[in-house]
């Protein structure tokens, strides 16, 4: 957190790079469309005066007639330093660290975890609390956080469930029962499905992306349907506690979990997100791959 | 026959100072073995000039072992295995004998593929029988010709890979099947209800964000097969049955004096869905490795007589396809030449010799429940024989080879495993005899390995070396 602060002052300066990581090579290797996340792992390493090779495939090794084992240990053999890698199947990070010397860095894999969004997700509220209260806060204890929508298939939900309890907070999943996961054994939350029973003891309300994929699987019976149930109306919005926090890992698809005019109020820190998402980023390329001071 | 040659040509052949262990019991023996039968057993046989004798000092010598549940792969997926490969890992495991599985391509659903797979055994370092599809192409549509099949020896039935989806179909495949002397067997997946899920739907599914199965997948299609059994009283077999619920249906289904079989896994007996934390796409297996609790249930029915076989589920694939995601990485493990050491590791090993050297998933075992090796035996040799029509009542491939499962006796075929249940051994991947290498307990230290392998009279592994 203190090296994103760091960072966070080299982004407001007129030029914002520094040549802490010069010489070394970050390949982003993505095998599922996101731009964001891939500019945003790009800019950093850019800053850092990285030298960035990008390579993306969205289709399945299968298809492709290569394994992801060769896949990365070719990249890995032309000499870099670290790779990002985002993933459409769970796991594959954790599966590339046993075949590259690289160091991995995982940039969203499958629905199952996206440890980047995480630290920029409380690195942004430890901001905004920051700003509030004119002191940095030691941790998110006392909070209380809840995290709205598809549960289920959400990498980012599982990695905040992780950093956002671990930090203190007390978070609770809101979902309709079949975008909840099928066992909450072992995870340090509570579950509901009634969103407006618990609006007004929320600190911070995170807001998940909802697929419209999941209409085909009939998990649901239409986005109105959980928009009414679930969207982050201008009535819910203020049903929620003056100072509440909202947030959205983006991108956010407006009058599905949020309404319009909602998106835009002061309390929403999605912009601040997105900032903070290339600053977390250099902090973490920078703590993997940096040596001595900046 | 050229086999007949060779094997008449290494003469005669004793087992000489292990236990016996068959049907009948277990007692201190020594076998005398010629033209690839058994001759004589006495407690001490002097073996005639020029024999061979096998040391079986501290092992238990057993009919050779059954396996009702193969997949050799061949013909179409010579790169994973051949039924020459496969038949030396499952020697190499103390297997005489073992059904192929039709998922082939083409699939075992005429005549003419089914004899290319028999005729292929032929060389092979055990029996190789065939079991033939359910429905042509195993697309669940229309039936293969069931008697043309019969009379080809081939006993069992099924679409193994899919399960037979249409119930109706199902229906008139049981009824059309009753009469012909063979038995469907199914593999238990309701389609519909899998959705896609890649491993076992739980507190490991969720946390690790894979596609769960849940246990109903199975369960919902082993409810409506023992109805459809009931209904058209034609005899059938369970494979790989993997959950604590499907235990208790067969249970049930046994004690209503239905006509039904069923089999588990190594792998379902020994490891549970915690294995997959890894993401390592070894333990992806189809039906998936379930909970602790599941493991359990299957121990306790191999205990009590519910469950009738182990049977591998040997399912080969090529290393670059296990080098993928866990989500697009095929289902299946090795099996052939692990079976017996793993369920002895888990079933009758004592707890702390197979431990936490087990490796990721491993359920060790409750103390005070080791499994006699009558029991164990009974599970690997005499009642798959039994099942797959191979034993000394059963037509076997080829008439006069059938003969497996014993007993050990003057007369019966000389199919005959070696196990010496004291040695420890760890996994070496690398120096299997299957042309693939996705065993799950690789670098495992396990307890009990097969030491000689006789099938029909020929030494085909001595000393865990295969002879040909």
């Amino acid at each position: 957190m203190r090296l994103s602060d760091a960072f966070a002052e080299v982004a407001e300066r007129p030029i914002p790079k520094v040549p802490a990581l010069r010489g070394r090579t970050v390949a982003t290797v993505f095998m599922e469309p996101s731009t964001r996340t891939r500019l945003s792992f790009e800019t950093a390493a850019k800053r850092l005066s990285a030298d960035v090779m990008t390579f993306t495939a969205a289709t399945s090794s299968s298809v492709k007639g290569e394994s992801l084992r060769d896949t990365v240990e070719t990249i890995d053999a032309m000499g870099i330093d670290a790779m990002v890698i985002r993933h459409h199947a769970s796991g594959a990070p954790l599966r590339v660290t046993d075949w590259v010397g690289a160091s991995v860095i995982n940039a969203g894999d499958g629905t199952h975890e996206h440890p980047t969004q995480a630290l920029l997700d409380c690195y942004t509220i430890r901001e905004a609390l920051t700003a509030r209260h004119g002191e940095v806060p030691a941790d998110l204890g006392g909070l209380r956080i809840a995290i709205v929508g598809d549960v289920k298939h959400s990498r980012v939900a599982r990695s905040n469930v992780l950093a956002f309890s671990a930090l203190g907070a007390e978070v609770v999943l809101v979902a309709p029962p079949t975008l909840m996961p099928a066992s909450l054994e072992g995870w340090p939350v509570t579950a509901t499905g009634d969103l407006d029973a618990i609006l007004g003891e929320l600190d911070v309300i995170y807001l998940l992306r909802i697929q419209s994929e999941r209409l085909g699987e009939v998990l649901l019976p239409s986005l109105d349907e959980y928009h009414w149930r679930y969207g982050l109306t201008r009535a819910r919005a203020d049903a929620l506690k003056r100072d509440a926090l909202v947030m959205h890992p983006g991108p956010m698809i407006r009058g599905v979990e949020i309404s319009p005019e909602v998106a835009d109020l002061p309390a929403s820190l999605v912009t601040r997100q997105v900032r903070n998402g290339v600053v977390t980023r250099m902090a973490v390329l920078f703590h993997l791959l940096g040596s001595g001071a900046m | 026959m050229a086999r007949q040659n060779a094997f008449t040509q290494i003469g005669e052949l004793v087992v000489r100072g292990g236990t016996l262990v068959d049907e009948t019991g277990a007692r201190r023996g020594d076998v005398l073995v010629r033209d690839g039968r058994i001759l004589a057993v006495e407690e001490m046989i002097d073996a005639p000039k020029g024999a061979t004798v096998l040391d079986a000092g501290g092992c238990v010598v057993a009919p050779g072992l059954v396996d009702l549940h193969a997949h050799l792969r061949e013909p179409g997926g010579e790169i994973a295995e051949t039924v020459e490969s496969g038949s030396r890992a499952a020697a190499l495991g103390g297997y005489t004998a073992v059904v192929a599985m039709p998922n082939t391509e083409p699939a075992i659903d005429s005549a003419a593929v089914a004899r290319d797979v028999l005729a292929l055994g032929e060389e092979a370092l055990a029996e190789i029988a065939v079991a033939g599809a359910i429905t042509v192409g195993r697309h669940g549509e229309r039936l293969v010709p069931m008697a043309e099949l019969a009379a080809l020896g081939v006993r069992l039935f099924t679409d193994d890979g899919r399960g037979v989806q249409h119930a109706g179909l199902m229906r008139r495949a049981l009824e059309y099947a009753s009469g012909l002397g063979v038995v469907l067997a199914q593999h238990c997946e309701d389609e519909q209800l899998a959705a896609g899920g890649q491993m076992n739907e739980g507190a490991w599914s969720s946390r690790l964000g894979i596609a769960g199965q849940s246990a109903l997948v199975e369960e919902a299609m082993l409810a409506r097969d023992i109805a459809l059994v009931r209904l058209t009283g034609a005899p059938m077999h369970f494979l790989h049955l993997s959950t604590a619920g499907a235990i208790e249906m067969i249970r049930q289904a046994k004690a209503d004096g239905l006509a039904v079989t069923a089999e588990v896994t190594p792998h379902h007996l020994a490891l549970c869905d915690a294995a997959v934390a890894s993401f390592d796409p070894v333990y992806k297996v189809n039906p998936p490795l379930r909970t602790a609790f599941d493991v359990a249930a299957i121990r306790a029915g191999l205990w009590n007589g519910v469950v009738d076989a182990i049977a591998t589920d040997h399912a080969p694939h090529p290393p670059e396809r296990k080098e993928d995601p866990f989500e697009e990485a095929p289902a299946g493990m090795l099996g052939l030449e692990t079976a017996l050491a793993v369920a002895h590791s888990a079933l009758c090993a004592s707890p702390e010799e197979s431990g936490d050297g087990a490796g990721p998933g491993w359920v060790p075992r409750v103390e005070g429940t080791a499994m006699s090796m009558r029991v164990l035996f009974g599970l690997f040799s005499w009642q798959p024989a039994r099942i797959a029509g191979l034993d000394q009542d059963g037509r076997g491939t080829r008439g006069e080879r059938g003969g497996q499962g014993g007993p050990i006796r003057p007369g019966v075929a000389a199919n005959l495993t070696v196990f010496d249940p004291t040695a420890e051994w760890v996994v070496d991947s690398s120096r299997q005899a299957s042309r693939s290498r996705n065993t799950p307990y690789a670098g495992r230290r396990l307890i009990g390995k097969v030491r000689h392998t006789v099938f029909a009279g020929e030494v085909v592994v001595r000393d865990g070396a295969p002879q040909r």
